[in-house]
């Protein structure tokens, strides 16, 4: 009755000898042996194929847009068929309540068996009136799908994070997908990045379908296998790092000799992502080799630390915006200062003492 | 000053002796060796830790030519890290010390919150150190107030400190490693990232500062104007008293 993921993409006019190369590149980038490949063949030739419905928030598209431009074409194909895009806002066909129509009509038809996919968060501020879909709130649609779903993907920084959107003060309070009240309780796979790299998110959507399970997650619940290394530990300028040259200017010698951008605030020792290693746009290059410092995109809150351009950030449990240097350094100079106040007044009271003994004090 | 000299089974039970000066006043074992040994290599870490430490936050100026020519950024790191076990293992010692040692190596780890004397002495400190009593008690340990600050400044500084670092040691070494499994994996989601994580451990590097400061003063000081000894007392062991009347914290 249902078709698999095969037959979708036969019938997208994708050749049998594309669809097992598909298998082989998806199994290298999930970091599996090439044994790995006849299994995803086999997955996709005999298993029903799980509809993906996905659906954006407060959002800038980011993450689509990064989606549709995976590197390597055949990926795309192959993915995009698997996926049923019959919703996505971004690309769909339908429109109105016809387009409204399909969410029922998938989460009646699939119930507990599809993944959704969720771009953007819900502001939750005045019931939620900050962004409307089809005339009723986003997080109301949002509680509807999860509530049958089987698992939920996090897409970027805004669905697992908040990102900017949720900036100080968060008048719409923005709400990442993990902390709405009253989701259901669903796994959530977060994919953070802004917006994430396009070959990790297509190989975590081959992943869930092709395996049916939840890929390995960390503390915070993103995918170990892309997420478990910072930027800086595969970074090709960390040999400048180590050797102790900085670019110090961005018009200076170390910036045009491709020296460590560590001095001018970049985030690559703090940021878990692949792009040091996957790259972006096919794999032809990524911020820093771009010139210009990482800025932790893919960690929360990397929206509210202060500057881009300054290695140390605010840290904004006091309530005012001061990095650790400032606040620790005032500290200093305080004691310091009341040290030597204090020394001054001790050698006075001697003084005085000492003029007091004469008058035959009891101590010594 | 003259030394007591260190003949510790010349000390009755209660670790008092006559003063080998003559002067009527009592010498008392303190700080055993270990204890002392451990002060002086932990102030030398301490040390190490600040600066490279800032060094890492703020690296010296770059340095020219090709980069395998270098590894400035690299031993500032190294020396970190090394001096971060020490500190690390210095602390676990310390700790084993106060099991194992006397009375007097319990006191940092050990302050005696329940006890009311003990409040009313960090209460006499105070009013010492504004000022206002013209004199101050006489301890044989250390005083209430050191007691206090030790504990809770420097005990748990380092603490935090060691178990922040190892976090942040942890990221390097990566996935599979004991730092790892054992710091990082919940010590970063617990701050939320790994940005908050170093800044937390930056910004605790600064109490420290503030603590050594303060600490080394006051030794000075207390040194002069108290009524026993301090900087000899670390170095050798022994607590000297500068009069003859009873001691305040007899336990
Ligand atoms: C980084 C530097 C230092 C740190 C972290 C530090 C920490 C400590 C700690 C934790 C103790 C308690 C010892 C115990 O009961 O186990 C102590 C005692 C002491 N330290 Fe330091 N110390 C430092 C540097 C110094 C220096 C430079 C001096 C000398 C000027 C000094 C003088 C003393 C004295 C005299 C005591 C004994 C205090 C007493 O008898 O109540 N310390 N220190
Ligand atoms: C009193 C103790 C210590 C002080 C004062 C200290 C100070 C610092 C400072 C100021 C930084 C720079 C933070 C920043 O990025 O803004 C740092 C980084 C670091 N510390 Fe410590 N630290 C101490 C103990 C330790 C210990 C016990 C370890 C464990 C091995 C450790 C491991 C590290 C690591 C791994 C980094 C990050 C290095 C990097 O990002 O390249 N620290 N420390
Ligand atoms: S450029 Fe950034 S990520 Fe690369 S080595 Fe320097 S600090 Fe690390
Ligand atoms: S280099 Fe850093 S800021 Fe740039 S895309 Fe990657 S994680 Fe985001």
């Amino acid at each position: 009755m249902n078709e698999t993921f095969y037959d979708v993409m036969r019938r997208q006019g994708i050749t049998r000898r594309s669809f097992l190369k598909f298998c082989s590149l998806t199994a290298a980038s999930l970091g599996l042996s090439p044994a790995f490949a006849p299994k995803i063949a086999h997955a996709m030739e005999t298993k029903p194929r799980i509809p993906v419905l996905w659906l954006h928030g407060l959002e800038c598209t980011c993450c689509s847009e990064s989606f549709i431009r995976s590197g390597h074409p055949l990926a795309k194909d192959v993915i995009l068929s698997m996926l049923s895009l019959d919703y996505d806002d971004t690309i769909m066909a339908a429109a109105g309540h016809n387009a409204e129509a399909i969410v029922d009509e998938i989460v009646e038809k699939y119930k507990g068996n599809y993944i959704l996919a969720v771009e953007g968060n819900a502001p939750l501020g005045e019931d939620g009136m900050y962004c409307i879909i089809g005339g009723k709130p986003f997080v109301e649609q949002l509680k509807y799908a999860a509530e049958s779903c089987k698992a939920i993907i996090s897409w970027g920084s805004c669905a697992s994070w908040g990102c900017v959107q949720a900036a100080k003060p968060n008048p719409t309070r923005a709400t990442p997908t993990h902390k709405i009240p009253g989701l259901a309780d669903k796994p959530i796979i977060k994919v953070p990045g802004c917006p994430p790299i396009a070959e990790v998110m297509t190989a975590v959507v081959a992943y869930l379908l092709t395996f049916e399970k939840l890929p390995t997650l960390d503390r915070q619940g993103r995918p170990q296998m892309f997420y478990s290394q910072r930027i800086h530990d595969k970074c090709y300028r960390r040999p400048h790092f180590d050797a102790g040259q900085f670019v110090e200017h961005w018009d200076d010698e170390a910036a045009r000799q491709g020296h460590c951008l560590y001095k001018m605030g970049c985030k690559g020792p703090t940021t878990y992502n692949a792009c040091s290693t996957m790259r972006w746009n096919e794999g032809v290059s990524f911020p820093i080799q771009s010139g210009h410092g990482c800025i932790g995109c893919s960690e929360d809150g990397f929206w509210d630390k202060g500057g881009f351009y300054q290695r140390l950030t605010d840290i904004n449990d006091f309530g005012i915006e001061a990095n650790a240097d400032t606040v620790g350094g005032t500290a200093a100079t305080v004691v310091g200062v009341g040290i030597a106040a204090h020394a001054g007044l001790t050698a006075l009271n001697r003084s005085k003492k000492s003029g007091d003994k004469q008058t035959g004090a009891e101590q010594q | 000053m003259t030394e007591p000299t260190l003949i510790s089974n010349a000390v009755d039970a209660s670790g008092i002796k006559s003063s080998p000066e003559g002067e009527g006043a009592q010498a008392v074992y303190v700080y055993e060796k270990p204890v002392r040994l451990w002060h002086s290599l932990n102030a030398l870490v301490i040390v190490a830790l600040t600066v490279t430490g800032y060094l890492i936050a703020s690296p010296l100026a770059s340095v020219g030519g090709e980069a395998s020519d270098h590894f400035v950024m690299g031993y500032v790191r190294f020396l970190h890290f090394a001096a971060g076990y020490l500190l690390a293992i210095g602390l676990l010692f310390r700790a084993y010390w106060a099991y194992a040692g006397n009375e007097h190596a319990r006191q940092i780890f050990m302050p005696p919150l329940l006890s009311r004397e003990f409040w009313h002495g960090v209460g006499h400190e105070i009013l010492w150190y504004t000022f206002l009593v013209k004199e101050p008690k006489k301890y044989i340990g250390h005083n209430p107030l050191a007691v206090l600050s030790m504990h809770f400044v420097f005990v748990w500084g380092a603490l935090f400190m060691i178990v922040t670092g190892f976090a942040l040691y942890g990221e390097g070494t990566g996935q599979g490693s004991w730092q790892h499994a054992l710091f990082s994996s919940w010590v970063l989601p617990l701050f939320g990232d790994s940005q908050n994580l170093h800044s937390w451990h930056h910004l605790v590097m600064w109490l420290i500062v503030c603590f050594v400061l303060i600490h080394v003063y006051v030794a000075v000081r207390e040194d002069k104007l108290s009524r026993q000894s301090m900087l000899s007392t670390i170095v050798t062991g022994w607590r000297t008293f500068k009069d003859d009347k009873p001691v305040d914290d007899v336990h």
